[in-house]
């Protein structure tokens, strides 16, 4: 993971409800601490990063959550009217054109500009010289969506880049997608819970990455892993006392335990990266402390 | 309990956010209906592996598939494929071979066919519109496919029309792009800023692409008003599948919201794998009966359920005062993976009884 945080691009994705803004947020923490200067981005619009530091309504800004850790949620209107200005060199014809209802009909028909801008956007944090301003940051980690959309993504630049061929798309398009296939420059984790169908799903997603993108998977992180607390004689002990709420509890506890650990064993013979666990928190939502135990977990991990 | 959800529906549409079990619930619906005489079809969308062999479909077809599943009724299943449904629709509407082999060829539409984030959405529901035309099941049961928002399927039908009715789709399909003189200077300057912004030759490819769907653009408008309407028919229902986690309620919520406003037909809520607890356990008495190392094990592991359950009925209570009136099945968490007709079966009495 050492090696993975020296990218200036994490990506983190997986299949829907398996952690991933967790993960990110943990992830940012552990570079923070590292004196990386660190942003997570948050693409889906959803504002939940800043919410597990107790922090709210950031709205636009580049919000510090943590010292050195910074979150951003991109917004695709706004991340093209950036774009626009940039190219026009002229905040007052990107207005035009933004306003206007014929380019917003364009837009919107041609699918893929959503996640073209995104990315670059996304990518544009990544440089050390911004052409938006601000501040660089030696490190962007991005809360990208379920893995459908994560490929949409990842995809978009290629995609533009190709149909562009030349002109100023074409040309940006292509050093977006140099710079996601660059393994120095950006790294993928792929979340999963160690149950049948988030398992599959990564698999799927190290298979559609190479194929597609001929991107690879850094890092597994499976989340959630039941503490596996009794050993062969106790669950023997326990089936043979057989009675109470709390003995019933434990041996439910303990076939899940088990259906676990064999998916975890499918997922370490299934999949070519390297796979990291996270324990499972018996906490009602993961806080501030709960992510600081994560991101130990995950500094460990190396 | 579904059973009265979906007395004289001919089709359920499960939404819910990613990773509550929507797949599954949608299985587990037609596999109860189909159980109970009904012939059902379940339409799903790259569904994980396992499930996907349990209802007999191995790899993707655009095609109905019927599952052995050893019922009175009949299930059958298919899995989306969101490109050969767009190129079906394309062979459906174009008026000649011509027409077609230019759309299907454009460079274009390859790439954006292929890529089109927002293109599952759509033909999940053109196909379910086509299912319900063609009229040989009794309930077909749509597991939408993951969005960002659970709703941005709703939105596909309305925004394809809108555009297709929109004055730049008429620019875009006129001959000789940029000699567009009559259609005043406002235009005129959009585009040619665009071209500054985007590189000329981006919008050409755009406006020939446009220009070879020319005639086909009636039927598709047609098309998307009516996959509309079959959204608010009486003979639909709308499931909400949530997690009784908090954000997968608040969502919930949300959905339930919007539903109503646009007076969609909402039949019910299932919170699925609902953890259950249960009363404090007496440390006492399990060291007696466990002795005090596997008994203060025993203790901690339970009282971590106890403290999950005390969640997701917080959770699910905020949900239920949200939703007034609105029916709720809990599906509890199963000791068991739920991934296979077995598994399927297992929830049917929490869903029917």
């Amino acid at each position: 993971m050492s090696a993975l945080l020296d990218r200036r691009l994490v990506v983190v994705t997986g299949k829907g409800g398996v952690g991933k803004t967790t993960v990110a947020a943990a992830l940012g923490l552990v570079a923070a601490r590292r004196g990386r200067r660190t942003v997570v981005c948050e693409v889906a619009q959803q504002e939940r990063l800043a919410g597990l530091f107790g922090v709210h309504d950031v709205g636009n800004r580049e919000a510090e959550l943590a010292p050195g850790l910074f979150s951003v949620s991109i917004q695709p209107e706004r991340a093209m009217h950036e774009w626009l200005r940039h190219q026009l060199k002229s905040g007052a014809l990107a207005g035009l054109l933004g306003h206007s209802r014929l380019f917003g009909y364009l837009t919107a028909a041609a699918p893929g500009v959503t996640e073209l801008v995104t990315m670059g956007k996304v990518w544009d944090l990544a440089q050390a010289k911004r052409r938006t301003g601000g501040s660089a940051f030696d490190t962007v980690i991005m809360d990208a969506p379920a893995t459908g959309h994560a490929l949409a993504l990842l995809r978009a630049p290629r995609t533009y880049a190709n149909i562009a061929r030349v002109g100023p798309i074409a040309r940006q398009a292509g050093s977006i997608d140099a710079f996601l296939r660059d393994r120095s420059a950006t790294g993928v984790v792929c979340v999963a819970l160690p149950e049948e169908m988030p398992v599959n799903e990564t698999v799927d997603l190290e298979r559609r990455l190479g194929e597609d993108l001929g991107l690879e998977i850094d890092q597994v992180v499976a989340n959630a892993v039941l503490p596996e607390r009794f050993d062969a004689g106790e669950v023997k002990r326990l089936r043979e006392a057989g009675t109470g709420a709390a003995v019933a509890a434990a041996l439910i506890g303990e076939q899940r335990t088990r259906g676990q650990q064999e998916q975890l064993a499918r997922l370490r013979a299934e999949i070519r990266a390297p796979v990291t666990t996270l324990p499972y928190l018996f906490e009602p939502e993961p806080l501030r402390r709960e992510l600081e135990l994560l991101s130990d977990r995950l500094e460990e991990a190396q | 309990m579904i059973e009265d959800w979906l007395e004289r529906k001919q089709v359920c549409i499960c939404a819910g956010s990613g990773g509550v079990g929507k797949t599954t619930a949608s299985a587990a619906i037609a596999l109860g209906m189909a159980a109970r005489g009904k012939k059902v079809a379940v339409l799903t969308i790259d569904p994980a592996r396992r499930l996907a062999n349990a209802l007999g479909l191995r790899e993707l077809g655009n095609e109905e598939r019927r599952v052995d599943a050893g019922v009175d009724g009949e299930l059958w299943a298919m899995m989306l494929d969101a490109k050969r449904t767009f190129d079906e629709l394309i062979e459906w509407h174009a008026p000649d071979e011509r027409t077609r082999d230019a759309v299907l060829s454009n460079r274009i539409y390859q790439e954006l066919s292929n890529a089109l984030a927002g293109s599952q959405e759509y033909m999940a529901m053109e196909k379910l519109y086509e299912l319900s035309q063609e009229g040989h099941y009794d309930l077909l049961v749509l597991d939408t496919p993951p969005t960002r928002n659970a709703l941005d399927f709703l939105d596909a039908p309305r925004k394809l029309s809108e555009f297709i009715d929109s004055r730049s789709l008429q620019l875009l399909m006129a001959p000789g792009l940029f000699g567009l003189k009559v259609l005043g200077r406002g235009t005129n300057m959009a585009f040619s800023v665009m071209k500054r912004a985007t590189g000329i030759d981006l919008l050409q490819d755009l406006g020939e692409f446009f220009r070879s769907f020319g005639d086909m653009t009636e039927g598709f408008r047609e098309r998307a008003l009516r996959v509309n309407e079959l959204l608010g028919q009486r003979s639909t229902a709308f499931v909400l599948v949530t997690s009784p986690r908090r954000e997968a309620v608040d969502e919930g919520i949300y959905f339930h919201r919007r539903l109503k406003d646009s007076g969609l037909p909402f039949a019910g809520v299932i919170a699925n794998r609902v953890q259950r607890g249960g009363g404090p356990a007496k440390r006492r008495e399990l060291e007696d009966l466990l002795g005090g190392e596997l008994a203060a094990k025993v203790y901690d592991s339970y009282e971590g359920t106890r403290r999950l359950a005390e969640r997701d009925q917080a959770n699910l209570d905020l949900l239920r005062r949200r939703l007034g009136r609105t029916p709720l099945i809990e599906v509890p968490h199963l000791p068991d993976d739920v991934h296979d007709l077995d598994g399927l079966r297992r929830m049917d009495e929490f869903l029917f009884d």
